[in-house]
């Protein structure tokens, strides 16, 4: 697999990433914010964590409009598969390629920490390899993960089995992290190829590190 | 012209900075503060002398970029 891996200035977790999808036998690319194209014959982007742009105005607001994003859109339209992790969720919200919006988490704190999270649908190119109802350990690290959609655009989500993973505890009951909601910490798009999420799956590839739980999510894109 | 643009979270959506901020100050013996918003103020310097072609060019800026319309309402004000 060849994922291409984007980069804007205030990203800083363009290496973890390569260094995820390397160790998982794939090779990676990284790209400049400033390209308009993307590198031919990839299976992904990745649109890794940080604070692009410092986070000004909102996050994710600016780097929607850099260059790289319009050839992400266009390869997006055509069916090809993205990935947005923390930052890149929030970019990928603004740049509307997913439903709803990621407010500043409601105790105001930034989170750092592993959090438990269940696996709500399995049925997309990014999750196959969890089970349904799965409690995934996986890191998060963030002040703006506060998932917002209204109650019309979440009855969407929930009946076309968009909800990729909730907050959870170690038991899969719901628990709320940062307010987001119905403690929403990843979605999809409705053709279930853009992909969203707020925990930071290219953290738990070693359990020395924590957990492992990290692989099989990535390795969901190989099918 | 200058252009002043307010942005805030829509009715609805649950402000955290101003939730805390309601907290704080009933804590600190303020009484009577039914509700507290906060947004953003941002101050545009236009060159154009045009109030309608600058209404029309700020409220175009607000829908692109200084407001995300999915959690936030914003109004104008052209001086």
């Amino acid at each position: 697999m060849k994922v291409a891996v984007l980069r804007f200035p205030g990203t800083n977790c363009e290496f973890d990433t390569q260094y995820a999808f390397e160790k998982l036998g794939h090779t990676t690319e990284l790209v400049w914010h400033e390209n308009d194209t993307l590198p031919e014959n990839i299976d992904l982007v990745v649109v890794p964590g940080g604070f692009s742009y410092g986070d000004y105005l909102r996050s994710g607001s600016i780097a929607r409009f850099s260059p790289v994003m319009k050839a992400v859109s266009a390869y997006a339209k055509n069916g090809g598969k993205v990935l947005g992790i923390c930052n890149g969720f929030q970019i990928l919200t603004e740049a509307g390629l997913l439903p709803g919006a990621l407010k500043r988490n409601n105790n105001l704190h930034f989170i750092s920490k592993h959090q438990t999270l269940r696996v709500e649908n399995n049925d997309n190119a990014f999750l196959n390899q969890c089970e349904k109802g799965e409690v995934l350990n996986i890191p998060i690290a963030h002040a703006d993960g506060n998932y917002y959609i209204d109650d019309e655009g979440l009855a969407k989500l929930e009946a076309n089995g968009q909800v990729l993973l909730r907050y959870c505890d170690a038991e899969g009951n719901r628990v709320v992290v940062n307010g987001s909601v119905t403690s929403i910490a990843g979605v999809c798009n409705e053709t279930k190829n853009v992909f969203g999420l707020m925990p930071h799956p290219e953290r738990a590839l070693e359990a020395i590190l924590g957990s492992e739980d990290g692989i099989k999510m990535l390795k969901g894109f190989e099918s | 012209m200058t252009a002043i643009v307010n942005v805030f979270l829509k009715e609805g959506v649950l402000d955290p900075q101003g939730k805390a901020a309601h907290h704080a100050l009933d804590s600190l013996g303020f009484e009577g503060v039914e509700d507290v918003r906060i947004g953003k103020q941002i101050v545009l310097q236009l060159s154009t002398d045009d109030k309608a072609k600058a209404e029309a060019e700020v409220k175009e800026m607000c829908e692109t970029l200084l407001a995300n319309t999915v959690i936030e309402d914003y109004t104008i004000e052209i001086k």
